[in-house]
């Protein structure tokens, strides 16, 4: 699980998905990539956009759910306090 | 050659007469009985004589499978330009539609996305490409 928020995050294109998904929560794939051809110059296809929000997903970070007939993304930061457990923010310095 | 017609696919004509007429606020061009189904077609009161949309039936079996798979994703099916995206949000949301997108600004435009009941989403703008 480690590895995979690591990863995830590791990748710009990942980091503007969460970015637009903390803009706004709860967008169709076709929301996110006109955000991110429009305000990031990310012209990925849908489809590589879909492959990242599956790492996304397998991180934790982004949680797809359908509604009816539409499927939304959320973002989910629950998994990023992992980080600060084990490097903490407020660490003394030696 | 010029574009005269433009269609959607609706799973319903009826159904969709009463929303892109009396919802959206199109005006009825041509209605003529064609055997099952009917030939109807709508224009902006803005433009009376301009393009016409053609309210087709998606009776084909590929069509509701193509439909459905855009719509999972938010792709709308087609767009139409408005004045103000917000206003218009504002009106349809009162009149009870579904926006699988509020109005975002996109770059130089204002763009919208919401459900039309007859198994498409619809893109509105403000700007931009115009």
């Amino acid at each position: 699980m480690d590895d995979d928020l690591y990863r995830a995050i590791a990748d710009p294109t990942r980091r503007a998905i969460l970015d637009e998904l903390v803009d706004r929560d709860g967008q169709s794939l076709f929301e996110l990539c006109s955000r991110l051809i429009m305000k990031h110059g990310i012209s990925s296809s849908r489809q590589a956009i879909s492959q990242h929000l599956e790492v996304l997903e397998a991180a934790g970070l982004v949680v797809a759910r359908r509604e009816g007939r539409y499927k939304f993304h959320w973002f989910n930061g629950e998994p990023l306090k992992a980080i600060t457990t084990r490097w903490p923010a407020n660490a003394k310095k030696r | 050659m010029r574009i005269n017609l433009s269609s959607v696919p609706v799973d319903d004509q009826e159904k969709a007469y009463q929303f892109y007429t009396r919802t959206l606020g199109f005006q009825k061009k041509h209605d003529i009985p064609m055997g099952k189904h009917r030939w109807i077609t709508v224009v902006s009161p803005e433009d009376p004589n301009g393009t016409e949309l053609v309210l087709e039936p998606d009776e084909h079996p590929a069509v509701p499978p193509f439909k459905s798979a855009l719509v999972e994703d938010g792709i709308p099916f087609t767009a139409f330009a408005v004045e103000d995206v917000a206003a218009e949000h504002k009106r349809l949301e009162a009149l009870g539609v579904k926006f699988t997108q509020p109005p975002t600004e996109m770059g130089s435009m204002v763009t919208a996305v919401f459900d039309d009941t007859c198994g498409n989403l619809i893109m509105i703008t403000q700007g931009g490409m115009e």
